[in-house]
């Protein structure tokens, strides 16, 4: 047997060599929140102020539902195939599995989104002085998603169609997500300190990412079964 | 092959007492019982739908019987799950290869999970069961019988006492039924114990026992 450490470099491993070979489904969620936060100045108006003051929310509901897009396919693809089985068998604990899966999972999507999110706020207008705390906010904040996808992705993949019933189910956890993460980018914008929704956000983050392993890894045990 | 298992271990007997499985209303395991020990070859056939599969399932400790025990060495597996996955190699009907990953990649990970494993050693068990050339394809452009090869590689890189073989010979060529049957031999020859779940007569050149499931 292998130790915990190893195995779950193994698994970050796995999974990354996964996304590399599948270009598309890491570019399509990028290209999604592209495209959704450029929607918003055509619908409304390119008024420099109008969307400064809207861009935090324009943000941060184009990061969400972009993520979501693909928690999805988190553990679908292993449970089609029969892999999930073998990693259920590996003799490592399940939540070992599960973590690396969600971290890699995070590096494809969250951590890519906020690479890209600069592009996004220029065409928002954010003033530069707030990308710092833009920045931060939205890696916590997917990050955070990224453990409360896990919950759910675990929940419904034993389901023919689940993606609709995964958002039903992570959306609405993600709300405080939402409020204090626009609510630090707003800060920032008006140059107002924002650090107590961050304390809030880092807290959000903490807390899903000790006590999610569990659950989600609780779901995907029933699925197994 | 299985260098490290030649010997009978004293503490590998698998021990399946009563075990009851239901499946929402439908009752597909009866009370069935087995057992298994070090050099024992266990043919478990019946017809479509008599739960051979889930036998197998509740073995591997993927499910959890509602009534009835399962017991490695003496001790129920509930008790000592990691250290019992780690001992068992499961082939489940499906080759459980990722179709995006290479075939040596593909074993590089499902066999690095359980023991540390050079591609050299892995690439050896490719060469064995007929698929060492395919070892740099992506595992979606094999044929049906090249990935039951591959599946039956990985079996063997893990060098498991305890095989669990879910239709084995699925998709194979002749050539690939008797490579299948002589990995059989080999293992259970050489002390390791499997418990095999096929359709057909297994001929491996050794004392098969048979058990029949019926629904």
């Amino acid at each position: 047997m292998i130790g915990m450490f190893s195995a779950l470099r193994l698994i970050l491993q796995r999974e990354l060599l996964l996304s590399l070979r599948r270009p598309d489904q890491l570019l399509q969620p990028l290209v999604f929140f592209l495209i959704v936060t450029t929607l918003f100045p055509l619908a409304l108006s390119p008024q420099l102020s109008l969307l400064r003051d809207m861009a935090p929310g324009v943000l941060w509901v184009a990061a969400l539902l972009s993520s979501l897009l693909s928690l999805d396919a988190l553990f679908r693809g292993d449970a089609e195939d029969g892999t999930l089985e073998q990693l259920a068998l590996s003799g490592q604990a399940l939540s070992v599995i599960v973590v690396g899966k969600t971290v890699a999972h995070w590096l494809v999507s969250g951590a890519a989104l906020v690479v890209m999110s600069p592009l996004v706020a220029i065409a928002l207008g954010i003033p530069l002085a707030a990308f710092p705390t833009m920045l931060a906010s939205l890696a916590l904040g997917t990050f955070t998603l990224s453990w409360l996808g896990a919950i759910g992705a675990g929940l419904t993949v034993g389901l023919r169609r689940g993606s609709v019933l995964l958002s039903l189910i992570v959306l609405p956890l993600a709300m405080p997500l939402l409020i204090f993460g626009a609510n630090a980018t707003d800060r920032a914008i008006a140059g107002v300190n924002p650090a107590g929704a961050m304390y809030f956000l880092a807290a959000l983050c903490v807390f899903t990412a000790t006590l999610a392993p569990f659950a989600a890894t609780a779901a995907l045990r029933i699925t197994l079964e | 092959m299985n260098s490290t298992f030649t010997a009978p271990r004293v503490d590998a007997s698998l021990d399946v007492d009563q075990v009851h499985v239901w499946r929402g209303d439908r009752h597909v395991l009866k009370g069935v019982s087995l057992t298994l020990r070090a050099g024992e070859l266990l043919h478990v056939w019946g017809a479509n739908g008599t739960g051979k599969t889930t036998l197998l399932r509740v073995v591997c400790g993927l499910l959890r019987p509602e009534q009835g025990t399962v017991a490695w060495g003496g001790r129920p597996i509930g008790a000592q799950r990691a250290e019992f996955q780690a001992t068992l190699a499961y082939a489940s009907h499906e080759p459980a290869l990722k179709s995006d990953l290479t075939a040596l990649e593909n074993l590089r990970f499902a066999v690095g999970l359980k023991r540390p494993a050079a591609d050299a050693e892995l690439q050896a068990c490719l060469d064995r069961t007929g698929v060492g050339r395919c070892a740099d394809l992506p595992a979606r452009v094999l044929s049906a019988g090249q990935r039951r090869r591959v599946a039956m590689a990985r079996v063997l890189g893990v060098k498991a006492p305890l095989w669990l073989l879910d239709e084995p010979f699925t998709n194979l060529d002749l050539a690939g039924t008797g490579l299948v049957s002589s990995l059989l031999h080999e293992h259970v020859s050489g002390g390791g114990l499997a418990l095999v779940v096929a359709h057909q007569d297994l001929d491996v050149g050794l004392a098969v026992r048979r058990m029949e499931l019926d629904g």
